[in-house]
């Protein structure tokens, strides 16, 4: 290495380091400030540590207001749509990409139709159809309409195309019915496929915020994001401490999944290009 | 299952090792794999999805409003009323002008960090590069609404973080979000922040993908890195970027909880978004007007996707 060259590496460096410190700041202050009082956070000029820690923020996020049922819906609406999602959407991917039935094309085409469609063209007939099936205000609400989407069909359907044919008939001609074919040789080989959709399907769920906005109208069915929308933006503004906690709890459960599986998940982004 | 299927599976495996002419083995069971594998899926998507894009269009050439919430047919026709309202409708056209702001100063910015922090991480970068690119990630994971409510505080004007800082170098800033000129600003600020990761993200997987002889036959003939950063890495990354930009603008034209979350529109409807006020009108019930405005979202962004698709593939000749 030449003399010039380590020394454009060194600023290089410096300004990458610079540049993280500047886009991770807003999460280290974020949770630095949720062990902080209402009047520090108010303090002028602001302080960096908190000057006397405190649990309190987070012990009336689930004692006063309802953060541990918030939490509970998030969770449930989450788990129940990755699940859909990752049954439904395999299925389908499979049956395009593997088997020949009438119909195929079509089906294939109305999904990569609807691909380009963004949510909010279907919100309103969607909440009408909702409020008509009387599904406000419920859980079912929440996650029937996001069970399946374009999307995962697609992402399986490429990589079922990737797969050897070879195996389905092999599995055949040794007896296995078609199901069984699915669930016990496909399925397996698809658990790359699976994680990232999984991910992907979980993250979005969680972070969704205009459709539960919508559906959810009380205490009981609000997700996090809305819960923590609402909060923020009535008379509880000036609740600094709460705010920072609420955002804590809000952020941190993915923040862990995201660096245990980040290997993953951004293989996942590289190749699909969706959040 | 298993058993209902078995004898015609004896079939099936028999007919396959017999002749392969006119019509494929087991055809007939494929065919109805085919459908019962698809149909939870057809069921599913045509109610919640299908469905609702048909009414869509519907709803926005009616009078519907939440009291005819259980009558949703019984309504009335007024053709293109509620679009010809939208084009005479004041905040509309603010909101509409503002989305444009954001979209034309907030993709270019996005696209530009992201290409920038892509490049810096592919060229000579050995060691932490794992730990940047995952710092610079996480930002695209974490809840917007989250990440709306933290940021509000950073932008406060006497106890915010941002103005603490500009204070050191002798600068004093302005109360962000609470000014007219400075509101918007500081939403793309934050949307470049919280979304360049994934267009970093795209564009690493895309570098990847410039031989790396090309830019030592370039540099042989005398080309310095910029140079060669402009006629060999972006001609190459050119449908990536073409990717990208279609992504990115189809996020930001629905731009919504931002302005939600951090300035509820204001101050003064300076940072109301076409979302946002989509968002309002379907809240006040008025659901018919809410259709035909998101339908003309909708047409932006097939639009902008189109010009985009043009634009960028045809300097490829």
């Amino acid at each position: 290495m030449t003399g010039a060259g380590n020394r454009s590496r060194w600023w290089l460096y410096l300004l990458l380091t610079v540049a993280l410190l500047v886009v991770v700041t807003p999460f280290i202050w974020m949770v630095l400030g949720s062990f902080k009082s209402n009047a520090e956070l108010r303090q002028v000029p602001p302080t960096w540590w908190p000057e006397n820690p405190t649990l309190e923020n987070f012990g009336q996020l689930f004692s006063r207001l309802s953060f541990g049922t918030y939490f509970r819906n998030s969770t449930v609406v989450a788990v129940v749509v990755t699940v859909g999602n990752l049954l439904f959407c395999s299925m389908v991917g499979y049956a395009l990409a593997m088997l020949r039935f009438r119909g195929k094309r079509l089906i294939f085409a109305l999904i990569l139709g609807t691909l380009m469609i963004p949510g909010v063209v279907t919100f309103v007939p969607l909440f009408v159809l909702v409020a008509n099936l009387g599904l406000v205000d419920t859980l079912p609400g929440l996650f029937l309409p996001f069970l399946v989407g374009p999307f995962g069909v697609f992402l399986m359907r490429q990589f079922v195309l990737g797969l050897p044919k070879d195996l389905v008939e092999a599995a055949r001609i040794d007896g296995a019915g078609e199901f069984r074919i699915f669930f016990q040789v496909i399925l397996p080989l698809l658990t790359p496929a699976l994680a990232t959709l999984g991910i992907l399907t979980f993250l979005g769920s969680w972070n969704n915020f205009l459709w539960p906005l919508v559906v959810a109208q009380t205490n009981d069915t609000y997700t996090l994001p809305v819960a923590l929308a609402l909060y923020s933006t009535g008379q509880n503004e000036q609740q600094y401490g709460l705010l920072m906690a609420g955002a804590t709890i809000v952020v941190l459960p993915v923040l862990v999944v995201f660096l245990i599986f980040q290997r993953r998940f951004i293989q996942g982004i590289a190749t699909t290009g969706i959040k | 299952m298993t058993t209902a299927t078995s004898p015609r599976q004896g079939t099936g495996s028999r007919d396959a090792r017999r002749s392969r002419s006119s019509r494929p083995p087991g055809a007939a069971r494929e065919e109805r794999a085919g459908w019962l594998l698809t149909l939870p899926f057809l069921l599913l998507f045509g109610i919640f999805t299908a469905w609702p894009v048909i009414q869509s269009v519907f709803f926005s050439v009616t009078d519907i409003t939440n009291r005819d919430l259980r009558t949703p047919f019984q309504v009335n026709f007024v053709a293109f009323e509620q679009y010809a309202k939208a084009f005479g409708d004041p905040v509309f056209r603010q909101a509409a002008l503002n989305t444009a702001y954001f979209v034309l100063v907030g993709v270019p910015l996005t696209m530009t960090v992201a290409l920038a922090a892509a490049v810096a991480l592919n060229t000579g970068i050995t060691r932490f590069r794992s730990v940047y690119r995952l710092g610079f990630y996480t930002p695209v994971i974490t809840s917007i609404v989250a990440v709306a409510v933290v940021w509000r505080f950073l932008l406060h004007p006497d106890s915010g973080l941002v103005n603490t800082v500009l204070g050191w170098v002798g600068i004093d800033g302005p109360n962000w979000l609470g000014s007219t000129t400075w509101a918007m600003p500081s939403l793309i600020a934050m949307a470049v922040w919280r979304n360049f990761g994934t267009a970093m993200i795209i564009f690493l997987a895309g570098l990847q993908s410039v031989p790396q002889q090309l830019h030592e036959a370039a540099a042989i003939d005398g080309a310095n890195a910029w140079q060669r950063f402009r006629n060999v890495t972006v001609p190459i990354l050119r449908p990536t970027i073409l990717f990208v930009s279609v992504t990115t603008a189809i996020g930001y034209l629905q731009f919504f909880e931002e302005p939600f979350v951090m300035t509820q529109g204001g101050p003064l409807n300076s940072t109301i978004s076409a979302s946002m006020y989509t968002y309002q009108q379907f809240s006040f019930g008025n659901y018919g007007y809410a259709a035909a405005l998101s339908y003309l979202i909708f047409v932006v962004i097939a639009i902008v996707t189109a010009l985009q698709f043009r634009f960028l593939s045809e300097k490829e000749d």
